[in-house]
């Protein structure tokens, strides 16, 4: 299976990763060579086998439906590049 | 007296209890040598020397008042990937440049909640993505063991590369880390050093930076099978906060140490005797068997057929799956920020300077296996190959109670020596990764040394849920080896 320079940039693209061009081409070659292995898979017949959900068998717990948590905008906004009055402040989008 | 920082976790915790020496010594016996080591290791990326002496204090006080927990006054390094509390964690990357977290994880607490101490945090492949710590954003982390006769750097394994070389190379009495596809019992096996994966559930992922979520599973490296033991029980527990994690009791894994493997049924699955394995590695596998069978045990021949189809399906599920967990980091609710002409832009400038080849190379990966037309070719594929690979597991347990394979296909290898080919990087996992594929505890013990002179692993796979048959025939391979010796000090400027 191989990847051309095109499938490269929208995979990019969709990642939100930007990449020049000697990267796209060393990428292309390297993401080529993985698929091509991978798609030994292929051998397997794997129509009647359902895909793995979980390790063991175990049911979901359910929680009670109640705040638990919270009151820590300060907490939260902390970290952030720019912030202003617990806001993440991004760059314009709506014009 | 021995060096403090030679102590096993048992050693040091009679130690303490009989007041030979405090805590707080314990501590700063490791603080000085990770002060004089950490230039040439490379093993620490951030040292928490004030807060481990306060840690240590408490320690001795509650040794004092008798109220000791399990890992009381124990000093212990913690991989860059668990989230500790006002100490920066950014898994080695460089996006995460400056995350503090304002929570701790689960793992971690439950560490300190039994008394341990936190020496500070340990490199890691970039969001444990490697096999060689040669992708941390902090550089590579170099191995205490050398070749015979040679001074040249070997890699010392990875993901977990930070807490297999600080453990060897007694910079910590043990250490956390983590394990997606063999990222906690490879670098054990490269520095001889115990490393165990529990089984997926075993212990919360709550507050670790998240790679392939239904992969990961955190655990302990140290430098006996015992003190593995002491360490899961400490880390292990069931945590609302984590809906995968097991609601079960927590046995007392230091209890079956002493059970030996009398009676148990080991197997031993030929598709792990892989064309072009180096010939030391089948002696020591053979060695291995030997040393069971004279323990007691009965060895059976087994066949895990899907076995070559365990590194081609990791490698669709675990990216694809990083790719979701890693699109969290975009620059706007902590760490970079790459300015743009507007938003998409910017997300793409931090991302694009924020991550480094190896990752980004996995989030492409993953971002293709889930694009649009391709799904059921590849992930769900993977899924269904994922059952297959379970299913051999649970036929060939209805017959053994463990399954003996080497850790690796070889020793440590040099830096740089693997870092160009990715495909031949990921091969490093081969016998590892079809452990967290079926979702199975996995124990690395050391069993000899390479012609090189270097450390070799023997690894014991289990049945789900089953660590201590794990560490019984873990303790036995240990008996018949002995405890890995202490590398041959060349990295303390003290020295």
């Amino acid at each position: 299976m191989s990847v051309d320079r095109a499938t490269v940039l929208r995979i990019a693209r969709l990642a939100r990763i930007a990449i020049s061009d000697e990267e796209a081409q060393r990428l292309q070659s390297e993401l080529s060579g993985i698929l091509d292995w991978v798609a030994q898979l292929d051998e397997l017949d794997t129509a009647d086998v359902e895909p793995m959900t979980r390790v063991e068998a175990m049911t979901m717990k359910m929680r009670k439906d109640e705040v638990t948590d919270g009151f820590c905008a300060g907490d939260i906004v902390k970290n952030a590049p720019e912030e202003d009055d617990h806001y993440f402040v991004v760059p314009k989008i709506v014009e | 007296m021995t060096d403090l920082t030679d102590l096993t976790i048992s050693d040091a915790r009679e130690g303490l209890a009989a007041k030979s020496f405090s805590a707080v010594e314990l501590t700063e016996a490791h603080l000085a040598a990770i002060e004089a080591a950490n230039l040439a290791i490379n093993a620490y990326v951030l040292t928490t020397p004030e807060r481990a002496i306060d840690m240590a204090k408490t320690s001795d006080a509650r040794i004092a008042k008798g109220e000791a927990g399990a890992l009381e006054g124990i000093p212990l390094g913690i991989k860059d990937l668990f989230c500790t509390k006002d100490v920066r964690t950014t898994a080695c990357s460089h996006i995460l440049d400056g995350f503090t977290p304002p929570y701790e994880s689960t793992v971690t607490a439950n560490l300190w909640n039994a008394g341990a101490v936190m020496l500070g945090k340990l490199n890691n492949d970039e969001f444990a993505m490697g096999s060689s710590n040669e992708t941390s954003f902090y550089g590579d982390v170099v191995n205490p063991w050398r070749r015979k006769g040679s001074d040249a750097p070997l890699v010392p394994g990875g993901s977990s590369g930070g807490s297999s070389a600080a453990v060897a190379a007694r910079l910590c009495l043990g250490a956390t880390a983590t394990d997606t596809g063999g990222s906690i019992r490879q670098p054990a096996a490269f520095t001889g050093t115990v490393g165990l994966k529990p089984t997926y559930g075993r212990c919360s992922r709550w507050g670790i930076v998240a790679f392939a979520s239904s992969l990961d599973q955190a655990g302990p490296i140290a430098r006996t099978v015992r003190d593995a033991a002491i360490m899961l029980g400490a880390m292990a527990g069931h945590d609302p906060k984590d809906t995968t994690c097991a609601d079960l009791p927590v046995p007392d894994f230091e209890a079956v140490l002493g059970q030996g493997v009398k009676g148990l049924t080991i197997g031993i699955p030929k598709e792990y005797r892989v064309e072009g394995m180096a010939p030391e590695i089948e002696a020591l596998w053979q060695q291995g068997i030997a040393w069971l069978t004279e323990a007691g045990a009965t060895v059976k021949d087994v066949s895990l057929p899907h076995t070559k189809y365990a590194l081609p399906s990791y490698y669709i599920v675990a990216p694809a799956e990083a790719s979701s967990n890693l699109a969290r980091y975009d620059g706007v609710r902590y760490g970079l920020r790459e300015p743009g002409k507007d938003v998409i832009s910017m997300y793409e400038n931090t991302r694009e300077a924020g991550f480094g080849a190896e990752v980004k190379r996995r989030v492409l990966i993953g971002t293709y296996v889930l694009s649009a037309g391709y799904y059921d070719a590849y992930y769900l594929k993977a899924q269904k190959v994922r059952t297959l690979i379970k299913r051999d597991f649970d036929q060939v347990f209805e017959s053994v109670d463990a399954i003996l394979t080497p850790t690796t296909p070889g020793p440590a290898f040099a830096a740089g020596e693997k870092s160009g080919d990715p495909l031949e990087m990921y091969l490093n996992d081969i016998f590892t990764v079809t452990v967290n594929m079926a979702g199975l505890p996995g124990l690395s013990v050391p069993a000899g040394l390479s012609s090189e002179g270097t450390p070799l692993g023997l690894q014991v796979i289990g049945r789900a849920f089953d660590e201590e048959t794990l560490l019984r025939v873990g303790q036995a391979i240990e008996d018949a080896a002995g405890v890995m010796v202490k590398p041959q000090d060349w990295w303390s400027t003290r020295a």
